[in-house]
């Protein structure tokens, strides 16, 4: 369009009028535009931070760990090994079952014992134990581990988790309360 | 009157050059093939999960406690809930398999190149996110494989340097596998994977609009950057033939085949699960992943240990960027596979990897039986007219647990090597060495087995060779000659 054409065209005033405004160094249209801008900056963060922090709450490296009791010592047999079940210290109503964690207990002898995590060492899945011939064997890539949880065979990076635990007042009890990893080992 | 009506809606909405810019598109009348029906297939398959999924939501609970007797009720007692959950489960089956076909068609058409890079890389994550659908859905059916599958998810987080901790508190919202964690992977797989994929999927469509769907390649014919688009939109304006209804035929007539097949499907398998409940504690479990994991289950038990957690962390993002970057390394030149056989090397062997990890992960000859030591029979002719020695030591191949890797006729474990020939491998010593000490992948059962014990396993192990073939013998000792009938009659 030609500028002859738009003067004398009333109707395309308001075009011609609009295409003078980027010359204008400060127009009123601008400055709310950036007003605009930066208000909604501002409130995108009042907004984001928040969601934020709730949804990455969860980032932390912090596990609840007490002591949960496995039972009376009687429970377990001197030189045997046994399937114990303790609740995880921190609990929701909508848990369900999975608040059960279930671990291998070793009495070695007397007071002397050794409690192994459930989750292979390789890729998490549950160990099961053969009394015969006193090994943990694993369902998932065959990973292997004699009865003093260190590595026997397959593909396990290391030897079975071992939580902590203490014998306190005829029971036996142990530090739990994570999912045992490579990164978090009990 | 109808006319009328017609021209009334047409005048408000402009339907005709809605219709023309969209469905009504040109395309060159060379797509018009059977090569090029996987994407609607695609598409196909996410409109049907969506319906689906919206009609499970509607029965299926999100909770912990709840979500399994919730799968059990649409099983059970929903009208139609066990065929609905079936088609749910096909449905991502299908839809994994036609996007993967989708994904080789495009790649071997060179359809990724100059000027559709844009397509390719959308069409690159909508397949992540597709593989995301299918891990986090996993998890929603909330069985035994579900919790120990997040148990596998998890481990892997764990092996990542500094933030592992972090990252598996992340993904299970918590530091145990609990409520919590199946509200997020709901949350992922109903909200927000399905919408990055329709955010993207809308991209993509509008890419196939904007830049035209990819011409059958020619042999010879090279892609370049200062002539392609003019070729392209001359070849539209001379031979283009609208999308619909010259070339849509094809693609309605496999997108009826593909709902026959998954509704089949559904019919005749069922639905998957769910299996055991959700817990913990009942550890008489082979957790197993869906079909498109099996080849990463297969590989995570047949790496080498010590690359394991470098190949788990970096291969797939090397893997990825390959992939996602393809048409930036590679955006001009030959499109036709018929020109480009690393293409096709490329795809087989990439199939010939995947498909073979899945066959051996459907069986999974790496994990030990764990009940054919007590399960399994020993075979009668390898017990006829043995020592008590040597039965007593049959008795302990089963009590010790060794058929749980090793096998006896086929049955037991295939983690190490089948025993029915082993004395034809190894000398009495050297199976007495073996089963003491243990080596490569065999335990040491040295302190788990009484010398009296040792001396009747290797008994009954001596005698496991075919009558025709000696027994293993010991290089360091004298060749002795079969039989002294041999010697005579020299």
């Amino acid at each position: 369009m030609s500028d002859n054409n738009q003067k004398s065209d009333c109707g395309c005033k308001k075009v011609a009028l609009a295409e003078k405004t980027p010359v204008q160094p400060v127009s009123r249209r601008n400055a709310l535009l950036k007003l605009g801008a930066g208000l909604n900056a501002l409130a995108g963060l009042l907004m984001g931070v928040p969601v934020f922090g709730y949804v990455l709450s969860t980032f932390s490296k912090k596990s609840p760990r007490t002591w949960v009791s496995l039972g009376p010592l009687n429970r377990f047999s001197e030189g045997n090994t046994r399937l114990a079940v303790f609740r995880n210290p921190v609990t929701k109503p909508w848990d369900g079952d999975t608040i059960e964690v279930p671990c291998w207990v070793r009495r070695v002898e007397g007071e002397k014992f050794q409690v192994f995590a459930i989750n292979c060492t390789h890729l998490g899945c549950p160990v099961r134990w053969f009394q015969q011939s006193r090994l943990f064997m694993c369902p998932c890539h065959g990973g292997v581990f004699y009865e003093d949880g260190s590595h026997a065979s397959g593909p396990p990076p290391r030897g079975l988790f071992e939580y902590q635990h203490k014998v306190d007042g005829g029971e036996l009890k142990i530090l739990g309360g994570n999912l045992p990893t490579l990164s978090e080992p009990t | 009157m109808l006319r009328s009506l017609a021209l009334w809606f047409e005048n408000r909405l402009h339907l005709v050059k809605v219709f023309e810019a969209t469905a009504g598109h040109k395309v060159p009348p060379s797509t018009n093939s059977w090569f090029y029906v996987f994407g609607s297939g695609t598409l196909l398959c996410f409109v049907l999960q969506i319906i689906t999924g919206i009609c499970l939501a509607l029965v299926y609970v999100p909770s912990a406690s709840e979500a399994w007797p919730s799968l059990q009720y649409l099983n059970n007692q929903q009208f139609l809930g066990a065929f609905l959950r079936a088609v749910h489960n096909w449905g991502s089956i299908f839809m994994v398999a036609i996007m993967s076909l989708h994904l080789v068609q495009t790649f071997l058409f060179g359809a990724y190149k100059y000027p559709r890079e844009l397509t390719w890389v959308s069409g690159c994550i909508l397949f992540l996110c597709t593989l995301g659908m299918a891990f986090t859905g996993q998890v929603l059916r909330f069985d035994q494989d579900a919790y120990w599958g997040l148990g596998i998810g998890a481990s892997i987080m764990g092996r990542v340097p500094f933030i592992g901790a972090q990252l598996v508190h992340f993904m299970l919202a918590g530091s145990i596998i609990a409520g919590e964690t199946l509200s997020r992977f709901f949350t992922m797989h109903v909200f927000v994977v399905p919408g990055m994929i329709i955010a993207l999927l809308s991209l993509h469509l509008r890419l196939v609009l904007t830049k035209g769907i990819n011409e059958y390649p020619k042999p010879g014919r090279i892609v370049s950057k200062e002539s392609y688009e003019n070729e392209y939109e001359e070849a539209i304006k001379k031979t283009g033939v609208p999308f619909v209804p010259n070339v849509i035929g094809k693609d309605l007539i496999f997108s009826a085949f593909l709902v026959v097949a998954i509704v089949t499907c559904a019919l005749v398998f069922g639905p998957a699960g769910p299996n055991g409940p959700p817990n913990p504690t009942l550890i008489h479990t082979a957790p197993k992943p869906d079909f498109y994991f099996l080849p990463v289950y297969a590989i995570l038990a047949l790496l080498p240990a010590y690359m394991e957690t470098f190949l788990l962390l970096v291969a797939p993002v090397v893997g990825i960027a390959i992939l996602i970057l393809l048409p930036f390394y590679s955006g001009t030149g030959e499109k036709s596979f018929r020109r480009r056989p690393m293409a096709v090397v490329v795809v087989v062997l990439a199939f010939l990897t995947a498909g073979i990890l899945a066959y051996l992960g459907t069986f999974a000859p790496w994990s030990p039986h764990m009940e054919a030591w007590s399960g399994a029979p020993t075979p009668v002719e390898y017990i006829k007219g043995r020592s008590g020695l040597e039965l007593q030591g049959a008795l302990l191949i089963q009590g010790k647990q060794c058929r749980n890797c090793h096998s006896l006729n086929g049955e037991g474990g295939q983690r190490g090597p089948a025993l029915d020939t082993v004395a034809t491998r190894l000398t009495h010593d050297q199976l007495i060495r073996q089963v003491i000490q243990g080596s490569g992948n065999m335990p040491a059962y040295g302190k788990n087995l009484s010398p009296a014990e040792v001396s009747a396993l290797v008994a009954f192990m001596d005698t496991l060779r075919p009558s025709h073939q000696p027994p293993a013998r010991d290089s360091t000792e004298p060749l002795r000659l079969p039989s002294k009938d041999l010697q005579a009659a020299r």
